[in-house]
């Protein structure tokens, strides 16, 4: 069987049986990348020296019978997480040479667990953007074909798992940067609820909606590194404090009984018919098992997108006030005196969405407005959180669309704003209500994945996992790999 | 109630509608805006930014829609959360210097920047 192609649990398995080493994989992987580097640009950095020592390190360990289940799994992180020593960009020209004097909390739980970083994932600049454009860094290209986008802003990390250049990868979910880059390249990826996972030494793009996650070829191997990366960091103030459940021991229970419920929202003209027919198929696999599917309805959902678009560009131009030329990030040359360093080093610092985006909470949050445009959308926010709870009332788990369309060329969204971030139409409801949230392969529309979002209650991740991990034993869209990456 | 399909399918079908819409915001508020933001546009970056500023409030206004009299805002998504407080004990090292790594220009372990008070 060839490894690359393996889970992150049959690879832990072949490590336990000493059928290759971790150097070995370390090796294989990071070949992978370095090959596929040129036509993908999946990764912004590659940590081939460091890798190959913690590799070294996590064969001695094994060696010494000290291995836990990750020790040795090679993985890669979205270049939005600080790693110690290794330079974090977050995408942008403005961090293109910043080196984080410490680990991100989900970096330093993935490493104490034994992974072994490969590199450091390409993504939108600051995580604002949905193809992966946005990058100071260049695009990232879909392996599926290589003249569409990944989808964003993990578009990087969605590839790596894609093309197999590494089992699994990190990532972060705003506005649906986890789930829509998996769906439109065909892997499983898991934004759980909002303070499960600790956002210390993430960079923040918006405080209140910003979440961690994983992208893995299939649930199971999402559970296990979900398990290493999820609880309590008092280092994040919004970090809850509750225990995590084994996510594994809950993969396999029964889904008769499952009350699904049906988002007559999602199902409207916006979604590609031919996406439409793959998710009722997935829901008949649903039915099969046991499952029954009813319709319900959030009719504040259809304005998420109008909420999201202040709310999360407040929190950026808030966030995003630190970049200042002084203590870290770039700066300009010659200033004339301290605006002028502000303006222009920020300016030349930042690409045009993250320009438009700090414009846009800007004007939000500015005299006059505040009322009109912020509170309004946190109203509104609220209205759409309650509708997701009175759907809690009756269904287990909300099942549709993760995307209207399977991946567009590159090039095709740019020029306008609003059908770019229309992407997220499915997506950003969850973040909006702080809600678990997945998407998982579910068949292809012309040669392209398409995603079908799984969507739960509130630290419901254990039977969203479930939920994915049965579909996932029953077909296997989580199994194809793109024909130049078998 | 705002109809996101319609609106999905109208603006995918014609992507351009708006080019010719008027401008909500005018040239001076896109550079108030950048000002307030300290964000230097090339002249070129104006226009682009009031278009595409101006159709992402068009919409924005779609939330005027909802019926939102009583309703609380809502800051974050978890209920009950409060802000903890930790012990007011020394828990960091000085890494004054490391931290200072990043930054383009330092002197004596200070930061430098144009002079502000002549």
């Amino acid at each position: 069987m060839t490894i690359h192609t393996q889970s992150v649990s049959q690879l832990s398995e072949g490590l336990r049986r000493k059928a290759f080493s971790s150097l070995e994989l370390t090796k294989l992987f990071l070949e992978r990348i370095e090959a596929s580097q040129s036509v993908l640009n999946a990764l912004i950095t590659i940590t081939r020296e460091q890798a190959l020592e913690s590799a070294r390190a996590a064969d001695r360990k094994r060696a010494a019978g000290d291995a836990a289940p990750l020790t040795g799994v090679p993985i890669v992180h979205k270049d939005i997480f600080c790693t110690e020593a290794v330079r974090t960009t977050c995408g942008s020209r403005m961090l293109e040479n910043f080196v984080s004097p410490y680990d991100a909390t989900v970096v330093a739980r993935l490493k104490a667990a034994g992974t072994v970083m490969l590199g450091k994932a390409n993504m939108d600049e600051f995580a604002m953007g949905s193809s992966n454009e946005t990058s100071w860094f260049g695009a990232v290209r879909n392996p599926w074909n290589t003249d569409l986008v990944p989808g964003g802003s993990s578009g990087g990390s969605a590839v790596t798992v894609a093309a197999r250049l590494a089992p699994a990868a990190t990532a972060t979910d705003t506005g649906g940067s986890i789930r829509q880059p998996a769906a439109l390249c065909g892997v499983t990826g898991v934004k759980p609820t909002y303070g499960r996972v600790s956002r210390y030494g993430m960079i923040a793009f918006a405080s209140s909606l910003d979440q961690g996650g994983i992208i893995a070829a299939t649930a199971q191997d999402a559970a296990l590194l979900l398990q290493a990366m999820a609880g309590f960091d008092p280092n994040d103030s919004t970090s809850v404090d509750l225990p995590v459940p084994d996510y594994a021991s809950g993969l396999d229970a029964p889904l008769a009984g499952l009350k699904i419920g049906l988002l007559k929202e999602f199902f409207d003209k916006g979604l590609d018919p031919q996406n439409e027919r793959r998710i009722r198929e997935a829901l008949a696999v649903y039915e099969k098992l046991g499952a029954t599917l009813r319709e319900v309805s959030l009719p504040n959902l259809p304005l998420s997108v109008a909420a999201y678009y202040v709310v999360a560009p407040a929190e950026c131009s808030s966030n995003l006030a630190r970049f200042d030329g002084v203590r870290f990030g770039y700066r300009c040359e010659n200033p004339k005196d301290l605006t002028d360093l502000y303006k222009r080093s920020r300016g030349e610092g930042f690409g045009a969405e993250v320009k438009r985006r700090i414009m846009t909470g800007t004007y939000v949050l500015s005299a006059g407005y505040y009322d009109a445009y912020y509170l309004k959308a946190q109203k509104v926010r609220q209205l759409i959180a309650a509708d997701f709870v009175r759907a809690f009332n009756e269904v287990d788990v909300l099942i549709g669309p993760t995307t209207p369309t399977p991946a567009f060329p590159i090039g095709a969204k740019t020029s306008d704003p609003i059908t770019m971030y229309l992407n997220d139409i499915y997506t950003i409801g969850a973040n909006l209500a702080g809600l678990p949230a997945m998407s998982i392969p579910c068949g292809f529309v012309e040669g392209l994945p398409v995603g079908l979002q799984i969507v739960a209650p509130q630290f419901g991740e254990q039977r969203m996992l479930n939920v994915a991990h049965l579909f996932q034993r029953e077909t296997d869209w989580h199994t194809k790999i793109p024909e130049a990456y078998k | 109630m705002y109809d996101f399909a319609l609106f999905f399918t109208s603006l995918a079908a014609t992507p351009h509608r708006y080019a010719t819409y008027i401008m909500a915001l005018t040239r001076e508020q896109i550079e108030n805006i950048a000002h307030l933001a300290r964000l230097q546009l090339q002249q070129a970056e104006v226009p682009l930014y009031q278009q595409s500023l101006s159709r992402i409030f068009e919409l924005v206004g779609e939330l005027e829609r909802a019926d939102t009299g009583s309703i609380a805002p809502m800051a974050h998504p978890l209920p009950g959360l409060s802000q903890r407080l930790r012990p007011d004990a020394v828990s960091e090292t000085d890494r004054h210097g490391l931290y200072q790594e990043n930054a383009a220009l330092v002197a004596a372990g200070l930061y430098l920047v144009p002079k502000v008070i002549e």
